[in-house]
């Protein structure tokens, strides 16, 4: 009999090219999704030593990064010029590399353009037991389906578009399980800020983690892409989430999706990858979901977290004298004081977006807090921005759309917006932000910036009272 | 890429822990097409002070930085290594990393040294007046007072930084390999190939 086997261990294995005698192996990888912050250098690289793709065929790619989520064409159907020359330059350049080097490329303004994280399953390009990367840390997102996935940097991306291999060191294992049931009002988002602040932004350091547990099982896919996309927030350099029935469903018939017998297949093989019973993890974290609360950032790190019932904490409170000296930084600089409730922190901006939160039901879960409201007078600035083409769409057949724009939010072009000031979507210095984003790091959504990193439906109840809110007081 | 065996100098005394890639270098320095000149991006926060550690008289140019704990976390920009690079930096000696950054600086020709925290007390001690001494070669930081710490790094990392070389002419040699798992792929498991 073989050695039982975590779901990581059955990926990892079946992408063994080359076994190397000093420890690191020659690994397969199944999906490449490129976009155009971290490509162009690759593509220069490949160019100057006159290499080519590898396999184009298991390459898309998709800008996100730099699009402004304005309007992208006028009156007349033409496309609108992108004013910062670098950021045009940029996008110009994966518009001519990608056709170049013979990848599939969705272009800015095509119906399925999206942020590459939410377009890879939605297009059924990232798949249950492949291996995928992206020169972008949030690639952990696609572990959400059950994917071995993972960013890279810029000379890792010319590696794979040169072999279609990288050479790794296998990760150890963590599991973390969430038993029980979370209550109304709180979401995926809650799960994972609730994880990254107990085991820390460097807790999965070294490690894949694989969520587990029935609170984990019984999430939507929106819901395993969210908690697996801030597997990075926790130092891990990918999530896992065992494929079932709920990732089937989501994926069969999407448009790069196996079809007919090629997805019974896929099917019978995705069924096989569970972690076997008797499996073993380096690491096991277990939480219990009753303990979970509408989550909230204080500080400047992602493990900043605290219900929103609680206060801004005293940096004295921290065991770590570094940790206290980093917490002491993070209120100087998000401007607050230990004890202050945190529902009464002002909040003048609000983002609901990014590859954590800008799926169909993160729209959805906004649209139910907003809906038949308006936002607060001191909110200066707040915009929705959907994942991609596909879910602006689903959303407005819906009318989510006209329940934001008539509670005073706007409705935008999908991108990845205000998530990492890249583009003209930031957040004004001193200015604090509740932020479906990911990261609250200085200076993350603007110099100066302060985030509070919240789920959808807490975005949306900071929009109605202009300060951060228990939305559950909003659905009682 | 440049081969990296000994480097000799001063180090500078960082220290801080989780310090992030957006710090290293922020977003809108990420909007060009080439490698070069990010050390222009490098810290660029903390830089604003006229004061700052990195453009004083003593640490300009530096070779060696000194941090805590998770250095690197965040984004996957192989920017925060160009731009450590840009600034002068071979070595980096902290605690812990985040894992894509000690790939990205390990390609790039920047060494991450591991060491315990209280070696790293001691150093940021020493850093403040005397320079540090790395030897990649014997895996092995100095001082001149007879401060001796032994690192570890995986031999495969240790290699191509030695020698400087470039992964994918290495991983070249394994062509025939590749196309032997492709071409076992596409039976075991052909519904892989995008259906589109």
């Amino acid at each position: 009999m073989t050695r039982p086997r975590t779901l990581y261990e059955k990926i990892w294995d079946a992408h063994v090219v080359e076994q190397r005698p000093d420890g690191t192996a020659l690994i397969f990888i199944d999906r490449h999704l490129v976009h155009e912050v971290t490509s162009p250098q690759a593509f220069a690289g490949l160019r100057a030593s006159g290499r080519t793709v590898r396999r184009p065929d298991l390459t898309l790619a998709v800008p996100d990064h730099n699009l402004p989520t304005t309007a992208r064409l006028d009156a007349n159907g033409n496309k609108l010029p992108i004013a910062d020359p670098e950021s045009a330059a940029q996008l110009a350049a994966l518009e001519k590399n990608a056709p170049e080097f013979g990848i599939r490329y969705i272009d800015a303004v095509a119906p399925e353009q999206g942020i590459v994280h939410v377009v890879g399953p939605e297009q059924g390009f990232s798949l249950p037991g492949t291996t995928i990367v992206c020169g972008d840390s949030h690639t952990a997102c696609h572990g959400g389906i059950g994917a071995l996935a993972f960013g890279i940097g810029t000379s890792e991306v010319e590696h794979v578009l040169a072999t279609q291999t990288l050479l790794l060191q296998p990760a150890r294992t963590m599991e973390v399980r969430v038993e029980g049931e979370v209550g109304p009002g709180i979401s995926a988002k809650d799960i994972i800020l609730h994880i990254t602040g107990t085991i820390g932004a460097a807790g999965g350091t070294g490690h894949v983690i694989e969520y587990t547990g029935s609170a984990i099982r019984s999430l939507s896919i929106e819901g395993r892409l969210t908690v697996s996309n801030m597997a990075i927030e926790g130092g891990a350099r990918a999530g896992l989430i065992a494929p079932d029935e709920v990732t089937f469903a989501y994926l069969k018939g999407r448009p790069y999706a196996p079809k007919g017998a090629d997805w019974d297949a896929a099917v019978a093989y995705w069924k096989s990858l569970a972690t076997d019973p008797g499996a073993t993890y380096d690491k096991v974290v277990v939480i219990d979901a009753a303990d979970i609360a509408p989550s909230v950032t204080w500080g400047t790190s992602p493990e900043d977290v605290v219900p929103i019932t609680g206060v801004v904490p005293d940096p004295a409170s921290f065991a770590d004298p570094s940790k206290q000296t980093a917490a002491a930084k993070s209120l100087a600089y998000m401007g607050l004081e230990p004890g202050t409730r945190m529902q009464d922190v002002p909040i003048e901006n609000i983002f609901i977006g990014s590859c954590t939160n800008s799926r169909i039901e993160d729209m959805r879960a906004a649209a139910a807090v907003i809906k038949g409201r308006k936002k607060a007078d001191n909110v200066k600035w707040a915009i929705v921005v959907p994942g991609s083409g596909l879910v602006k769409a689903q959303a407005e057949a819906e009318g989510l759309d006209r329940i934001f724009t008539d509670a005073g939010l706007e409705w935008r072009e999908p991108g990845c917006s205000a998530c990492l000031a890249m583009n003209p979507d930031k957040v004004p210095a001193g200015e604090r932000c509740a932020s479906t984003s990911n990261r609250n790091f200085v200076g993350r959504q603007g110099p100066g910036s302060r985030t509070h990193l919240v789920s959808p439906a807490m975005a949306a109840a900071a929009a109605v009272t202009g300060k951060l809110t228990d939305v559950r007081e909003l659905m009682a | 890429m440049t081969p990296l065996g000994e480097v000799d100098g001063r180090a500078i005394p960082f220290g801080l822990k989780n310090v992030d890639t957006d710090v290293i270098i922020p977003a809108h320095w990420l909007k060009g097409t080439t490698r070069e000149g990010m050390g222009r991006g490098a810290f660029e926060a903390i830089r604003k002070d006229p004061d700052n550690i990195f453009d004083s008289a003593e640490f300009k140019g530096a070779p060696i930085l000194i941090a805590g704990d998770n250095f690197g976390c965040g984004s996957s920009r192989e920017h925060a290594a160009w731009a450590l690079g840009d600034l002068g930096i071979r070595v980096v000696i902290a605690p812990s990393y985040s894992d894509i950054f000690s790939g990205n600086a390990v390609k790039n020709g920047i060494l991450p040294v591991v060491l315990p925290q209280a070696a790293i007390d001691r150093l940021m001690e020493v850093a403040q007046t005397d320079p540090v001494h790395v030897d990649l070669e014997n895996q092995t930081v100095t001082t001149m007072f007879q401060d001796r710490f032994t690192f570890e790094i995986d031999p495969f990392r240790k290699m191509c930084l030695l020698e400087g070389l470039d992964e994918i002419s290495i991983t070249e040699k394994s062509d025939a390999a590749i196309g032997d798992y492709e071409k076992k792929l596409a039976q075991d498991r052909p519904w892989l190939q995008p259906s589109l």
